[in-house]
């Protein structure tokens, strides 16, 4: 019998919702089955904090006396977008210092950026704002130096245009030299393999085909409430599946948003990659509700039913030329070991499961204490039979 | 062969006499000074790696000691902020002892054994949080963390 969302909802109202974590319901499916899963569990949290790139803060931070139309502007020392409107600043996790030596001494160390600026704020610490203009005649003010802080900027809103990732590669170096990449430092002659996904608690993993997972979705973003605005940049749903759904690589993303004022440092990290550069390890949860017995399937996924390819990081990546050494699934990724060509070698995860598991517990006390409702998509994202694919840039003579 | 990074605290009585020249000439230590700090009338600070045959090392700390210059080791420990630490498991790709891994398969929760860290500094480039941060004892205090 399936149930509705104002249904899961009354029942989260009554004290009387029964939440698991993707992890218990694995359990839970194996021991009753689906069927009977599907009848009893109401909501499936799941959760994920990796570094996610694609992210980034708007700040309106009030305007001065006389006013000022920020052309430029900087948060301690790192630029932040200024042509929105007077006082409205976007801050891109990935942004560098004006100052920062990058990789002039290779590889740099990109120990602040965007992402540090956004934990600085979210902490409550003190940001030094500088910005300068032109001068117009309602905004006459050309400079502006000084300190703001969180609690009083307006609004201060996380707005991510690509996270939580649907799968992601696992990447070596078949080169002869160490190479240093957003997958971490990777080894020479396939020594080491990185990977980045909570796997089996990771969102959409658990909802493959994005049947719940929508526009308007309320989630667990940075510790606080946030939800899905969109499908995230790069979204491809037209990945290649596993007969259970599961893309077998990089495939659908989420675009976030939610209030940074609600959020916390435990779940947004200034982030540093060793000769590549800054970012900002975000901490998501999305409960999927078990609506009916294909969603209580879709929640049992497993780690081995999980795979993604093996990808050299050292030319196909940079090259932008496709070729897998091959493919592996997640229990093998965690276990610490894989086997590539013949060849056993060490696997390191960036991604946290214990801090996904963490995020995917919290999420349910939430629920669980009446604090946090379902909601139902107002529009479903491109699924499987969209069309939708990810398209490389064609380039053209200028 | 020993190397070692000490520092020597000369009481001020000593200030005037050649004690790092003796414990070249005598017992033909290599020093490398990192920090010295030789005032009129106070007592001397001297931060320095010394290298040399083992037994000529340890008569050298002895011959030290013997004229009341106080010897510190100075050890290089490397430490994790367990606030900052994410628990993401980076780390464990390049620690070459095992010092940092991830022994539950299931939790993933990443372990740090001190006894088996050998504070060769590799987990500290590559945590992306800047976690692990390699500390020297005994600099704390004379305000020489950098060196």
């Amino acid at each position: 019998m399936p149930k509705t969302y104002e249904e899961i909802n009354e029942k989260i109202r009554k004290g009387e919702v029964v939440v698991v974590n993707a992890e218990e319901m694995i359990d839970i499916v194996e021991e009753k089955g689906v069927e009977k899963a599907s009848r009893e569990v109401d909501v499936v949290t799941t959760g994920t904090f990796s570094p996610m790139c694609s992210s980034g803060a708007f700040l309106n931070f009030g305007h001065a006396k006389p006013r000022i139309r920020a052309q430029k502007a900087w948060l301690n020392g790192v630029n932040a977008y200024a042509g929105i409107a007077a006082v409205d600043l976007y801050i891109g996790a990935t942004e560098l210092p004006e100052d920062d030596p990058l990789n002039r001494i290779f590889p740099g160390e990109f120990r602040y950026g965007g992402g540090h600026v956004i934990e600085d704020l979210v902490s409550g610490r003190d940001v030094h704002l500088k910005a300068i203009s032109y001068g117009t005649d309602c905004y006459p003010r050309k400079e502006l130096d000084t300190w703001i802080c969180l609690a009083d900027l307006n609004e201060a809103v996380l707005m991510n245009p690509r996270n939580s990732y649907q799968n992601y590669n696992c990447a070596v170096n078949l080169s002869g030299k160490t190479i240093y990449t957003y997958m971490g430092t990777l080894k020479s002659n396939l020594s080491n393999a990185t990977y980045a996904t909570a796997s089996q608690l990771s969102p959409l993993m658990n909802d493959p085909l994005y049947r719940t997972i929508g526009i308007g979705t309320r989630i667990f973003l940075g510790g606080g409430t946030g939800y899905v605005v969109w499908n995230g940049t790069q979204h491809n749903p037209t990945e290649e599946r596993t007969e259970k759904g599961i893309p077998r690589g990089g495939a659908g993303t989420l675009a976030v948003m939610g209030d940074l004022k609600q959020m916390n440092d435990d779940w947004l990290r200034g982030a540093s990659f060793r000769g590549y550069g800054a970012t900002l390890s975000v901490g998501i949860g999305i409960p999927v509700p078990i609506l009916n017995e294909e969603m209580a399937r879709f929640t049992a996924v497993k780690d081995e039913d999980i795979v993604t390819q093996v990808i050299d990081y050292s030319n196909k990546y940079p090259n932008l030329e496709g070729g897998s050494l091959g493919e592996v699934n997640y229990r093998d990724l965690k276990s610490g070991e894989i086997e590539v060509q013949g060849n056993k070698i060490p696997t390191a995860p960036l991604s946290s499961y214990s801090k996904a598991l963490e995020i995917s517990n919290i999420l349910k006390e939430w629920i669980q204490k009446g604090d946090f409702l379902m909601s139902k998509p107002v529009q479903l994202l491109p699924s499987a039979d969209s069309g939708v694919s990810f398209k490389s840039l064609k380039e053209r003579p200028v | 062969m020993v190397s070692e990074r000490v520092v020597l605290r000369f009481p001020r009585k000593l200030i005037e006499q050649p004690i790092i020249y003796m414990l070249s000439k005598k017992y033909d230590l290599v020093f490398n000074i990192l920090f010295a700090r030789v005032m009129p009338n106070q007592e001397g600070v001297l931060v320095a790696e010394l290298s040399g045959e083992d037994d000529n090392y340890q008569q050298g700390i002895d011959y030290l000691k013997e004229n009341e210059v106080d010897v510190q080791l100075l050890s290089r420990d490397v430490v994790r902020d367990e606030k900052r630490c994410t628990m993401c498991g980076a780390c464990t790709a390049v620690c070459p002892t095992g010092a940092l891994s991830i022994p539950d398969r299931k939790t993933m929760i990443v372990t740090f054994e001190v006894d088996k860290c050998v504070a060769c500094g590799q987990c500290v480039e590559a945590c992306p949080s800047n976690a692990m941060k390699v500390s020297l004892s005994g600099l704390e205090e004379l305000g020489l963390e950098n060196i």
